[in-house]
């Protein structure tokens, strides 16, 4: 060799744990058959670099130098644990330094198996968000517990419990075929977007957000897109980034709320407002718009008015008009109630909110009692709003949330306070 | 893999079916080896329910458990994997009005558990 290996010091190496064993550990899974197994082959193969790579240098390919290590550890395993050999494992290639035909490719194709595995529609819904965020994310056991408020034994359980379903129904380590995968990935897309929320505006507790895991979900729809990039992936990738934009602007330094249109426009983040404009852009020229993508461009309609009073909301109803077509929901019916309300007035708002309503699907959303609240509130029916916010205290589990209303209550009652964009209150689709 | 495929429905809602359809499925299933069983079953109403207690044999008129859907048939099929599984199971007419629930058989004579072990296992 003319150049002299990299120093494989000890924040090289992190640096790589950190960039690669998340692709490491999605081969090794499928070579050896087992999500256990892989872990443990994992754990051994950084062991063995953290005892070479200070020796030898930085391998040219870190990530296959760890695969073949993995692997041959794992084997090397199961051989002395083993009665009798197992003849179907290829043992010809199991050499650390033996060449190998794990090439980039392979290992990508790899990290999209274990995304639509662990998102398989097989398993329990918080089975696959557990799941995702412990093999694809490589967050601990604990780390997910903490961020849904779940004990780490419970969260541990519902771990096992899937890698078993996994394992005795035959679920296969394997990207769906063509005709599969659009159901398939709207079950991938579901869950990445389920965590986002959960950290966008956490269900319960006092904090505002746990961005901790909004950070992840759009880490994770930034993966799916670069294997798999599906106009829907885009999209949500799109919708995360611009919702996300507006973290620091959401909540005041005590963690109060801050509605939409009373936001420090100037915090918002122009890079990811940016960023969130082009996928969404991109998205839609791919000609086959999801909800995801119009829910981004809803957004991206947002992020690009200068001023609240700047909002377009012709066309936010005429998106929601589309969004409506594509899933006719109730949330999704609300959130166009409230548009309307901003494009033609609260009375015209409060009829449509109320058309919604009707249906009683949303008796115990309490975005939806907020939002009829404050559209009361504009109408001066103070009665009827005094009884929305009522109804919407009873339902919310949050902080911040639940300070807010009492203080729009409070307002009310002291016959104080301006009118606000019902808009603003983010709600929560599915 | 061996799968069960129990085919669940509202009794009303399966008998507007036609048979032909679900035969024609049978066939396929059966032509392409997938299928190692299959039977409909006559409606609950001439199911008999039998329990032994203490060496005592009981009898009762209808199905263990009163249900919305009932259980109106079942075909025992060979795939390479779940997923090849819920697509078979997708083509049984039933699944359109009713449900077709997808179990793996538990290989009993290959493995079979004693009753002590399993009771050690579970401690």
């Amino acid at each position: 060799m003319s150049t002299p290996a990299p120093a494989a010091t000890a924040a090289a190496i992190d640096l790589v744990y950190r960039t690669e064993s998340r692709a490491v550990l999605a081969t090794l899974i499928r070579l050896l058959g087992s999500f256990d197994l892989a872990e443990e082959a994992l754990h051994e193969a950084f062991r063995a670099a953290l005892e070479q790579w200070p020796r030898d240098g930085m391998p040219a390919n870190p990530r296959a130098w760890l695969v073949s290590a993995g692997r041959f550890k794992a084997i090397d395993g199961i051989r002395r644990q083993a009665r009798f050999s197992p003849l179907d494992l290829d043992l010809h290639d199991a050499g650390v330094d033996g060449p190998d035909a794990i090439d980039d490719a392979a290992l990508e194709d790899d990290r999209l198996r274990l995304v639509f595995t662990c998102c398989h529609p097989a398993l329990a819904l918080d089975a696959q968000v557990a799941l995702t965020l412990r093999e694809v994310c490589g967050l601990t056991t604990e780390e997910v517990a903490a961020a849904f408020l779940t004990a780490a034994p419970t969260l541990a359980q519902r771990i096992v419990r899937a890698k078993a379903k996994i394992r005795d129904a035959g679920i296969p380590y394997e990207v769906p075929a063509p005709a599969q995968l659009p159901e398939r990935l709207h079950s991938v897309l579901r869950v990445i977007y389920l965590v986002f929320n959960e950290g966008y505006g956490a269900s319960a507790g006092d904090q505002l957000t746990r961005h901790d895991l909004s950070a992840e979900a759009i880490r994770l729809g930034r993966l799916l897109v670069a294997l798999l990039p599906d106009p829907e992936a885009i999209g949500l990738l799109a919708l995360m980034l611009l919702h996300d934009s507006r973290r620091a602007a959401r909540s005041t330094a005590d963690g109060e709320l801050v509605l939409l249109d009373a936001q420090d426009r100037a915090l918002w983040n122009r890079a990811q407002i940016a960023e969130g404009v082009a996928l969404v852009e991109r998205a839609l020229a791919q000609r086959q718009a999801g909800p995801y993508t119009v829910q981004a461009a809803i957004g991206a309609l947002h992020a690009q008015s200068a001023t609240p009073e700047a909002t377009d909301w012709t066309q936010i109803v005429g998106l929601y008009d589309v969004l409506l077509r594509m899933e006719p929901s109730p949330v999704i019916a609300l959130n166009r109630a409230v548009a309307v309300a901003m494009r033609d007035g609260a009375e015209a708002g409060l009829q449509a909110l109320d058309a919604v309503l009707e249906s009683g699907e949303l008796s115990g959303y309490r975005l939806a009692h907020a939002a009829r609240a404050d559209l009361c509130r504009r109408l001066g029916r103070r009665d009827e709003a005094r009884a929305a916010y009522a109804r919407a205290l009873e339902l919310t589990r949050q902080g911040p949330e639940r300070r807010f209303l009492e203080r729009r209550l409070a307002e009310l009652e002291a016959g104080t306070g301006a009118a606000v964009d019902p808009a603003a209150f983010r709600s929560t689709n599915g | 893999m061996k799968y069960l495929c129990l085919v669940y429905g509202e009794e009303e809602k399966i008998a507007t079916m036609d048979d032909h359809d679900c035969l024609a499925v049978d066939a396929a299933l059966r032509g392409s080896g997938h299928c190692i069983a299959s039977e409909a079953l006559q409606p609950v109403a001439t199911a008999t329910t039998v329990r032994v207690r203490n060496g005592r044999l009981a009898i009762s008129d209808g199905p263990f458990a009163e249900t919305r859907e009932a259980l109106a048939g079942f075909y025992l099929i060979e795939a390479r994997d779940l997923n090849e599984a819920i697509q078979l199971a997708a083509k049984i007419p039933p699944a359109q009005v009713g449900c077709v629930e997808v179990r793996p058989i538990r290989p009993i004579r290959e493995q079979p558990r004693s009753g002590l072990a399993a009771q050690a296992a579970a401690e």
